[in-house]
């Protein structure tokens, strides 16, 4: 590897670079990839896929018939949480209804509901969740203990005029209208830009191999980081595009607040691009077939992007072995960054610690590739 | 021919071991990190009061187990500052004076919630839990002068304890049978065209359909192998419930398989590279687990979305496997989606049939 002078020369780096396009283009399947599935991704995680729990069909068992058990019912429906999917007359119908999952919720109101408000004795309500769906049911379970509980503070209102001495003002800040997009289209691009970088590299070197050209890249006098950071432009610049394409689909189409600077966000994307990029071609010269290469990038970044890096799944609450590896996947941090700069509108001062592991993060990218592509050449 | 595809594919044993090693990891990962309990909110509290009623209601909060103070100022600059860096997700701000309205009657006393909204679900929660432990404490402050008229009792069918972990696991099974099938049939027929042994294969004595099926039987059963991998895991490791009847599971596995071999070897006869058909694999199988309600609520979905999942051949799986699971369904409650499952399976084998005719031979 003598054979290159020190420095970098800028007429050889930008020929391999023009090399890979050229190679690029005619792979039209991987550019369909880098550019599809990336507004595929943000179409239908900011269209239809969404944490919000709500239309909940409910099966309301009203055993009172009265006019206050139906203003309970109606409370539930008005909340815009339930949408009342069956009236069953008795509490045995709620079963089947569950075990088809046409109900997930049952609102039991026993006989005498009424009467009891009226007597001032406490009326007893039960509420029947499908613990299947666990999540839902525990945001279910929230809900009707909000309405039933401004319900039940309606009632002892009107009846003696006495209300609770202490009342909680609620305000949420960054996302003031709790939609899950708000949070969910920032956080895919880390994962987005995580899985593309490394896939598309995950090919370069393999294919070399493939195709017996990685004697004839040996057999040039290019020096190794020249040919690592030629591979790398051409899908650093489709990996920058991604970004903006992302961002800009967010913030047009699904109205996702953009609150940051810009340039911050581009600065940190690029590190994090390099890093990534710098991942996947290590993969590549470690698997050397371009299937092996793609099914090990995926392992290795698509899964852990997308579900230890806080994406969809609070940190805080993973066991500590699995919070211990999450401190490993650079997703994580680049993940704070934009949505920092998205939702909170942060600057440097804030994301100084994830700008330096995502400068970090692009280094050892660099490095890993620059060392398992000096071995392959030997 | 089915034996020459077995020795084909575990030739590179690097590859052989994905086919197990991924499903562990996804095991793993589902079972352990995947949890949408909330526990322990990082919170910080701001109490400008002062007084043992304000400290009260902040061990009140603590006390339950949702929330977790991580820090307490007198600034409110400070949960500013907490909540931009993250480091607290809910703030408490008790203002001066809460301890004097809390028993001067009139309007009462007020109490500030802050909550970090960037995560949505984990804010709606956790203002539900605060809620509630405000009017808990309320309704201790007055004493036997208030009584809510109205109490709820809640119960959880299928899963008493609300484990997100008896949700997710099952679904596994799902997603890796159809991953596994997917790609490892769409490879496996585009290398034969790559390396030219189709042509060999074409001027073989082999009938189509005896090729067809040599192809996806080995990829078949490494997707029941892996099945049966995750089950025994799932019940014997994490616990999970297994309440419905196997062969039922069996049943719906064996039409799933259908559907996913198919799409498969469709792939394989549309891609002339191992590449391509990979990508496709990918572009394919993103929107089947996104949409499946694997992960995100099928009810949650726009009215258009939820009909398109109909035609999602893994929502009609998980469907039954979890009821199988979860609440021991049987028939008389899952037919609608074995028939769709069938349906589907002979739909989709019957259009890669063709296809695949076409190309061979």
């Amino acid at each position: 590897m003598g054979r290159s002078g020190p420095g970098l020369n800028r007429g050889r780096l930008l020929a391999i670079a023009r090399k890979e396009l050229l190679q690029l283009r005619r792979d039209r399947r991987s550019m369909w990839m880098a550019f599809v599935l990336p507004l595929l991704l943000v179409v239908m995680f900011g269209y239809a896929i969404t944490w919000d729990v709500n239309n909940i069909p409910l099966a309301a068992v009203d055993l009172d018939g009265t006019a206050r058990s139906r203003e309970l019912v109606d409370a539930f429906r008005a909340s815009g949480y339930f949408t009342v999917a069956a009236r069953p007359a008795r509490v045995r119908e709620v079963e089947p209804l569950m075990d088809r999952g046409k109900v997930r919720v049952a609102l039991v109101i026993p006989r005498g509901f009424a009467a009891d408000l009226g007597a001032g004795r406490t009326a007893p309500l039960q509420v029947l969740l499908d613990g299947s769906d666990a999540n839902t049911a525990t945001i279910a379970m929230g809900y009707t203990q909000g309405i039933v509980r401004s319900y039940s503070n309606r009632v002892a209102l009107r009846a003696s005029g006495m209300r609770l001495p202490v009342a909680t003002r609620s305000r949420v800040w960054f996302n003031q209208e709790l939609a899950s997009r708000n949070m969910i289209v920032p956080g895919l691009i880390p994962v987005i830009m995580m899985i593309i970088a490394a896939m598309l590299t995950s090919l370069t070197i393999a294919r070399e191999w493939e195709r017996g050209t990685m004697e004839q890249l040996a057999s040039t006098p290019v020096h190794r980081l020249e040919v690592v950071l030629g591979k790398l432009l051409p899908y650093l610049c489709i990996g920058i595009a991604d970004v903006v394409l992302a961002s800009v689909v967010g913030v047009l189409l699904f109205h996702v607040p953009f609150r940051g600077n810009a340039a911050l966000l581009m600065v940190l994307a690029t590190a994090f691009l390099v890093g990534a990029l710098g991942l996947g071609m290590f993969i590549s010269a470690v698997a050397r077939s371009q299937v092996l290469a793609t099914q090990m990038a995926m392992v290795a970044t698509f899964l852990p992007a997308f579900l230890l890096s806080g994406f969809m799944f609070s940190i805080d609450v993973m066991p500590a072995p699995l919070q211990a590896i999450s401190l490993l996947v650079p997703a994580r941090y680049f993940l704070v960054v934009t949505r920092g700069i998205f939702l909170k509108g942060v600057g440097v001062h804030v994301l100084l610690l994830q700008g330096l592991l995502m400068l970090a993060f692009a280094a050892a990218g660099l490095a890993l590739a620059t060392r398992a592509f000096r071995k392959e050449l030997r | 021919m089915v034996r020459k595809e077995f020795r084909q594919l575990f030739r590179d044993p690097r590859l052989a071991r994905m086919v197990l090693v991924s499903p562990m990891i996804q095991l793993i990962i589902f079972g352990y990190a995947v949890s949408t309990d909330i526990r322990h909110t990082r919170t910080f509290v701001v109490d400008h009061d002062h007084t043992r009623a304000s400290r009260e209601l902040v061990r009140s909060f603590t006390a339950a187990g949702y929330f977790k103070i991580v820090g307490r100022s007198e600034r409110s600059a400070d949960l500013v500052n907490a909540m931009d860096h993250g480091s607290a997700t809910v703030g408490i701000e008790i203002p001066p004076g809460f301890a004097r309205a809390l028993t001067a009657g009139g309007e009462g006393a007020t109490v500030q919630v802050i909550l970090d909204g960037t995560n949505s679900n984990t804010a709606t929660v956790a203002q539900g839990y605060a809620e509630r432990i405000v009017t808990a404490y309320g309704a201790r402050v007055a004493g036997s002068r208030f009584v809510p008229p109205v109490d709820v009792r809640e119960r959880a069918w299928f899963n008493p304890d609300l484990a997100s972990r008896n949700y997710n696991i099952p679904a596994v099974v799902g997603t890796i049978i159809l991953l596994v099938c997917l790609l490892l049939t769409s490879l496996a027929v585009v290398r034969e065209r790559e390396l030219g042994t189709l042509e060999q294969l074409r001027v073989s004595p082999l009938e189509p359909w005896e090729m067809i099926a040599g192809k996806t039987i080995p990829f078949a059963l490494i997707g029941l192998l892996d099945q049966a991998l995750i089950l025994g895991a799932a019940v014997l490791w994490f616990h999970i419930p297994f309440t419905g009847a196997l062969g039922l599971l069996l049943l719906a596995s064996l039409c799933f398989l259908m559907t996913a071999l198919g799409l498969g070897l469709f792939i394989s006869s549309i891609s002339t590279t191992q590449q391509e058909a990979f990508m496709s694999t990918f572009l394919v199988f993103q929107p089947m687990m996104l949409l499946s309600g694997f992960m995100f609520p099928v009810s949650s979905m726009p009215a258009a979305f939820r009909w398109f999942t109909l035609l999602n051949p893994l929502r009609h799986y998980l469907e039954i496997i979890r009821g199988i699971f979860l609440k021991g369904a049987g028939l008389d409650a899952l037919w609608p989606q074995y028939g769709a499952l069938l349906a589907m399976g002979c739909a989709v084998m019957w259009l890669a049939t063709n296809r695949f005719r076409r190309i061979s031979g």
